[in-house]
């Protein structure tokens, strides 16, 4: 087996742990929910009209979208709370309307015979139309299941860990190996518990009963595999799939001799879904459990989830940037130059959430408009400005958040843009988009280490449209309480140029390298002595 | 004089108040060890009848007893557990095998797993069905006939103080209703259980019950024996439907001696 492939492997017990632990569950409390709310439903006419509208209402919700909102209800709690709430309620819609048509379906003969013998209402549901209508509401259980072990993969972007991860991270390191290793995984649980459920149904049917139980037992020890305290603990404390140098390393034991100051803590570190995120997170984690502490890692999140858990103290540290912050949190509409703003996030930031900068890690990661360079060469493009006579002749690609800033409109109003014609997708698909001429330009970002890797040239924003984006190091209010952390990470300020952000990003998205090992290479930029220093006291890891 | 397995007063129902009534003013008595048709065409009143004994419908007036007992003074649970029903279409449950669909009355008097089991056997053995055989089988594995029996065995099973019958062999072929019917006549006398049935057939009714009771539009036109209806029909309606059996067996026996005549010619 291939090393990659290897790796994949390792995570897979705790990646499938915590999938089991969100669609599990969130089936059998949804099955619990469904049936008697279906029985009501064909029981009284007044309550089955408002049910089924508001359960269809919801059943349109995107499912990415309920996940968001589930986290915004529970007033920005992250992780495992927010994805079985939204998993539990897609799982209800299909179980209530076969519950409903299964006992409409019951033959009106057999229900008058019941009484005829006489049974009790009670007793005619449950042992007679209950029975009868079994395969209707089995069917219906087992589409709930298909869809909710599918839909588990979107809990990742809210902290929870998922065989999502492999997907999510997969799709931003531009592997593919992950990726379809992700969906295999999610689609082999799939048809595992779908065809345990079958199996039920066609042994009752067949009155096959040792099957029966096998099969119910084997459902059972999923559910229980999935409530372990393990796997949910591990849930709540956030398991990145990214994460296994941390447990290589928990296997060898420390020699070192200095003082290990975060001994015994836990730091929470949440990112979001892209690479430069990834790699600050596994830099982050290095220093903290250099520090004798453990880190836990929360990746691949929503941009807004992040820093709301982090004014929640939810997440410990995240790394966010000066120009999202004045435009999403504080919704100012006007940036201003980058060291006003600078200091004016730092300030809002402590006293209306009491979160603290430590400062700039010393780059900005701006929006880049970018076109293949040969072309802006050919035809005398440099700055923005340029591109304005042919703008309702070409095709713009962008992730679809950059769409949605208010930094787009003005970009567009700025330079007269209004003409263009916008193409969203995964920012890990533009670069490639604009050199293989399916969009004519993108907007890409500074550091991104793929510009230089297309041959795509930047077009200056000379009428500075686009607010500066440091990267600020953020610590919520718990965390900036702890002296010793915030003695860690100092030392990070100022550290890390954009140059050697984009080749770090470069290493990743172009060369294969791990986040864990562009960390570790980034540190040594930053740091030359100290991680000389460290290398010498902590083994090296060989992967 | 012996007290009426079941009696109606007087009993109509009407489902609602502009519509003519499903049945009116029926009077009649079933006395112990009885079987008693009720036959008419579709429309007549006969299941409606049929179905008020045990409550499945409430008449809107007159009074039903059973063994002297006016029926809306009982629990209708309670009542339909004391009375043996058999159904149109057998009416078996699909999920429940014969054993659970014979247990069924007596589980719900709450008997001993012990005394049921017994009860299911000796049933079982009664209808013909060796329990050995049939009691785990489920109903779609039985013939029309075999579960016919099966539907008997329940309607027997919790000793009851009568049983209703509803078309029971309106499902089956001509051969198999033939020996079905034989059986059941044969084990209603040897239980001397007392039997209501409904039929539309007149054939069915002159061969099964003691007494006859002809319905239509509602109303009872005549009760009696094959025999008086025969000789004293109450009015052409009677008598056309009582000539029926007759008519029959007249034609397939002139048929006979057609056919013997045209096999010499």
């Amino acid at each position: 087996m291939s090393p990659r492939l290897q790796l994949l492997f390792e995570q897979l017990p705790n990646l499938l742990g915590g999938h089991l632990s969100l669609a599990v569950p969130a089936i059998a409390v949804g099955v619990l929910i469904s049936v008697p709310l279906g029985i009501l439903c064909v029981k009284s006419a007044a309550v089955r009209g408002p049910v089924m509208t508001v359960i269809s209402l919801v059943q349109t919700v995107p499912s990415i979208a309920l996940l968001a909102i589930m986290v915004a209800v529970l007033g920005g709690t992250i992780g495992y709370r927010p994805a079985f709430i939204a998993l539990l309620v897609y799982s209800i819609l299909p179980i209530v309307r076969n519950t409903i048509v299964g006992l409409d379906s019951v033959d009106p003969a057999m229900r008058e015979a019941a009484r005829a013998v006489g049974m009790r209402p009670l007793q005619q549901l449950v042992k007679v139309e209950l029975p009868l209508a079994f395969p209707v509401i089995l069917a219906g259980i087992r589409t709930a299941t298909v869809w909710v072990v599918g839909i588990a993969t979107l809990s990742t972007p809210v902290g929870a860990p998922s065989l999502g991860n492999y997907i999510f991270s997969g799709l931003q390191l531009r592997d593919w190996q992950r990726v379809l290793f992700g969906c295999i995984a999610t689609m082999s649980l799939s048809l595992v518990l779908d065809q345990l459920i079958a199996l039920i149904e066609t042994s009752l049917q067949r009155r096959r009963l040792a099957l029966v139980w096998s099969a119910t037992a084997a459902l059972g020890v999923l559910l229980i595999i999935g409530l372990s305290p393990q796997f949910l603990s591990r849930t709540e404390r956030g398991f990145s799939g990214l994460v296994t140098t941390q447990a290589l390393k928990e296997k060898t034991p420390a020699r070192e001799t200095t003082v290990q100051p975060l001994t015994g803590q836990t730091v929470t570190i949440g990112a979001k879904g892209f690479t430069e995120q990834l790699i600050l997170t596994e830099l982050l984690a290095a220093e903290i459990e250099k520090a004798g502490g453990q880190a836990k890692q929360l990746g691949n999140m929503g941009s807004t989830i992040v820093f709301d858990a982090l004014a929640k103290n939810t997440v410990d540290v995240s790394v966010d940037y000066t120009g999202t912050l004045w435009s999403t949190v504080f919704k100012e509409p006007e940036p201003l130059n980058r060291a006003a703003m600078l200091a004016a996030v730092t300030g809002r930031l402590f006293s209306e959430y009491g979160i603290v900068a430590l400062g700039s890690l010393g780059f900005e990661n701006t929006y880049a408009m970018v076109v293949k360079a040969e072309q802006a060469e050919a035809r005398g493009f440099s700055t923005i400005a340029d591109i304005t006579p042919l703008a309702d002749r070409l095709r713009i690609g962008g992730d679809p958040e950059f769409f949605g800033r208010p930094e787009w409109e003005r970009v567009r109003s700025l330079y007269g843009l209004s003409a263009i014609e916008q193409v969203g997708m995964d920012s890990t698909f533009m670069y490639q988009a604009v050199a293989d001429g399916q969009v004519d330009l993108a907007a890409g970002f500074s550091t991104d280490g793929r510009i230089d890797a297309y041959g795509l040239s930047v077009l200056e924003d000379s009428r500075e449209a686009f607010p500066p984006y440091d990267a600020l190091l953020l610590l919520s209010p718990k965390a900036a309480a702890k002296r010793e952390l915030v003695a860690i990470l100092r030392p990070l300020v100022n550290r890390i140029s954009a140059a050697a952000m984009r080749a770090a990003n470069r290493s990743v998205d172009e060369e294969g390298d791990t986040p864990g090992e562009a960390a570790e290479a980034l540190r040594q930029l930053a740091f030359p002595r100290h991680a000389d220093k460290a290398a010498a006291v902590t083994p090296v890891v060989s992967r | 004089m012996p007290v009426p397995a079941i009696s109606l007063e007087n009993v109509s129902k009407a489902y609602a108040p502009d519509k003519p009534p499903a049945v009116r003013d029926v009077s009649l008595e079933l006395m112990p060890g009885e079987v008693l048709a009720l036959v008419g065409g579709s429309g007549s009143g006969k299941t409606t009848t049929l179905k008020m004994i045990n409550r499945l419908i409430e008449p809107t007036a007159g009074t039903i007893r059973v063994q002297g007992e006016d029926v809306t003074a009982i629990d209708p649970v309670l009542l339909r557990r004391s009375i043996g029903y058999a159904f149109q279409g057998v009416g078996l449950f699909p999920h429940l095998t014969v054993g659970a669909n014979v247990a069924i009355t007596p589980q719900l008097l709450g008997w001993s797993a012990e005394r049921i089991s017994q009860r299911i056997d000796e049933l079982l053995t009664l209808v013909d069905l060796p329990p050995e055989t049939y009691r785990d089988r489920l109903p779609r594995e039985l013939s029309g006939g075999q579960q016919q029996r099966v539907g008997f065995a329940r309607a027997l099973a919790a000793e009851p103080r009568a049983i209703l019958m509803d078309e029971p062999f309106g499902a089956l072929d001509p051969i198999t209703r033939d020996t079905v019917q034989t059986e059941f006549r044969q084990l209603q006398q040897s239980l001397a259980v007392s039997v209501v049935i409904v039929t539309h057939d007149m054939t069915e009714a002159v061969l099964l019950a003691d007494r006859i009771a002809v319905m239509h539009e509602g109303e009872l036109r005549q009760l009696g024996t094959p025999r008086e209806l025969l000789r004293q029909p109450a009015d052409d309606y009677v008598a056309q439907l009582i000539e029926t059996p007759r008519r029959h067996s007249d034609f397939i026996e002139s048929l006979m001696k057609n056919s013997a005549s045209g096999g010499s010619q």
